[in-house]
């Protein structure tokens, strides 16, 4: 036992500054960084990092997180200035000295490195993420409906969205528009648009074709860039634009 | 409870760099728009002056013969020329074409609307934009 010990000092030789964004809403609108040392291994993550400050520096640093493994979405913050997941991010890989972890931009934030997902989470519901079907009822002599694998992928790469909210908040139209609908939520139209099991798509389009709807989404693609499940959604995006234009039926 | 929305806002258009070319183009685009608007509005005064008669008209026309009107006529170039060529990629890309097919993601997930024809129009639009911008120096500067 002694010795275990011993080797994981000698081998965490490597540390880097971690700088967290500190704020409270309740008492204060302004965010302070606080600076900690944090010994590294190669695959140690940011999330890692994050959760040895709070074990043995400063238990007070606000972080939420789950599953550590990329799934559950909820550590989702801003890494050296780029959304990412806390978990799925590499301190070796950032290359940096120095590593900045400060809350997602275009959500409230209700401490440290916690923000309110709960309007994003209503954007989504607004594009009823489920298949509309009235012959989806479950009822006697019914089965499931069957698929070609072509028509599995029309969708099956926009269902992989975790609703961490990295997209909403590396996009910038978000950035000015409070009301802007968000790739998140968009990208889940296309969704259930592209899925032949539904029956849905004439009422998913009247809910996206407004003033703060699809048309506001000018193809910066950083949505794309930051998904961490590769759903890239600027690509369901434009798709959905092409069913509104007349480019697909 | 007192609510920061920790919107990112027009901060958000500084360091494009870091969401890669798309974000780049994203922000020249608008930078551009902006540009041919603002060079629109003076188009408009400077074409307007004619009702004033002919020497208001030659004197305002005197202002881009100079050194200093010939650098933004040569910018007004390359914004209009970025601007195209740029804009009927969007368009296309807009309509769902070129984007790209949906497929299972596999690691490490690039993203198929960023696929290599896009950034190729998208430095194909910088290059060509560059490219008149150095015809409309040699012009306005040439003897």
């Amino acid at each position: 036992m002694a010795e275990e010990q011993s080797s994981t000092e000698v081998s965490s030789s490597k540390t880097i500054t971690l700088r967290i964004a500190k704020s409270n809403p309740e008492h204060d609108s302004r965010s302070q960084f606080a600076e900690f040392k944090v010994p590294y291994e190669r695959w140690t993550t940011v999330l890692d990092a994050i959760l040895d400050v709070k074990k043995h520096l400063d238990h007070s640093v606000a972080v939420r997180y789950s599953c550590r493994q990329a799934s559950c979405g909820s550590c989702g913050m801003k890494i050296n200035g780029r959304p990412g997941l806390a978990c799925f991010t590499k301190i070796s890989e950032l290359n940096s000295d120095v590593v900045t972890v400060e809350p997602m931009n275009n959500y409230p934030i209700v401490r440290d490195l916690v923000v309110d997902l709960e309007g994003m989470f209503d954007t989504h519901k607004k594009m009823k993420p489920f298949i509309i079907n009235e012959e989806s009822e479950v009822a006697t002599n019914t089965r499931e409906f069957l698929q070609t694998p072509g028509q599995v992928e029309e969708y099956i790469q926009f269902s992989n969205c975790i609703k961490c909210g990295l997209c909403n908040s590396a996009c910038p139209t978000m950035a000015t528009d409070s009301s802007f609908l968000g790739p998140q939520a968009l990208t889940q139209a296309y969704r259930y648009v592209a899925d032949n099991r539904d029956k849905g798509k004439n009422e998913r389009l009247k809910i996206i074709d407004e003033s703060h709807g699809i048309w506001r989404c000018h193809f910066a693609g950083s949505c794309s860039q930051v998904c961490p499940k590769g759903v890239d959604p600027a690509m369901g995006i434009q798709m959905l634009r092409g069913y509104l234009l007349g480019f697909k039926k | 409870m007192k609510r920061n929305e920790n919107r990112e806002g027009i901060k958000g258009m500084v360091n494009p760099g870091r969401y890669g070319i798309e974000r780049v183009s994203y922000w020249l685009m608008r930078i551009t728009g902006l540009g041919l608007l603002a060079y629109l509005i003076g188009h408009i005064y400077e074409t307007s002056s004619i009702l004033n008669g002919k020497s208001v008209w030659d004197s305002m026309l005197q202002l881009t013969q100079t050194t200093q009107g010939h650098i933004i006529l040569t910018l007004v170039i390359g914004m209009c020329v970025f601007h195209t060529v740029n804009g009927i990629r969007l368009m296309f890309a807009h309509g769902g074409i070129g984007v790209g097919k949906p497929t299972r993601p596999d690691y490490p997930y690039i993203p198929n609307s960023q696929n290599m024809k896009n950034k190729l129009c998208i430095y194909a639009s910088i290059g060509v934009a560059a490219l008149a911008m150095m015809y409309g120096l040699s012009v306005l500067f040439g003897e």
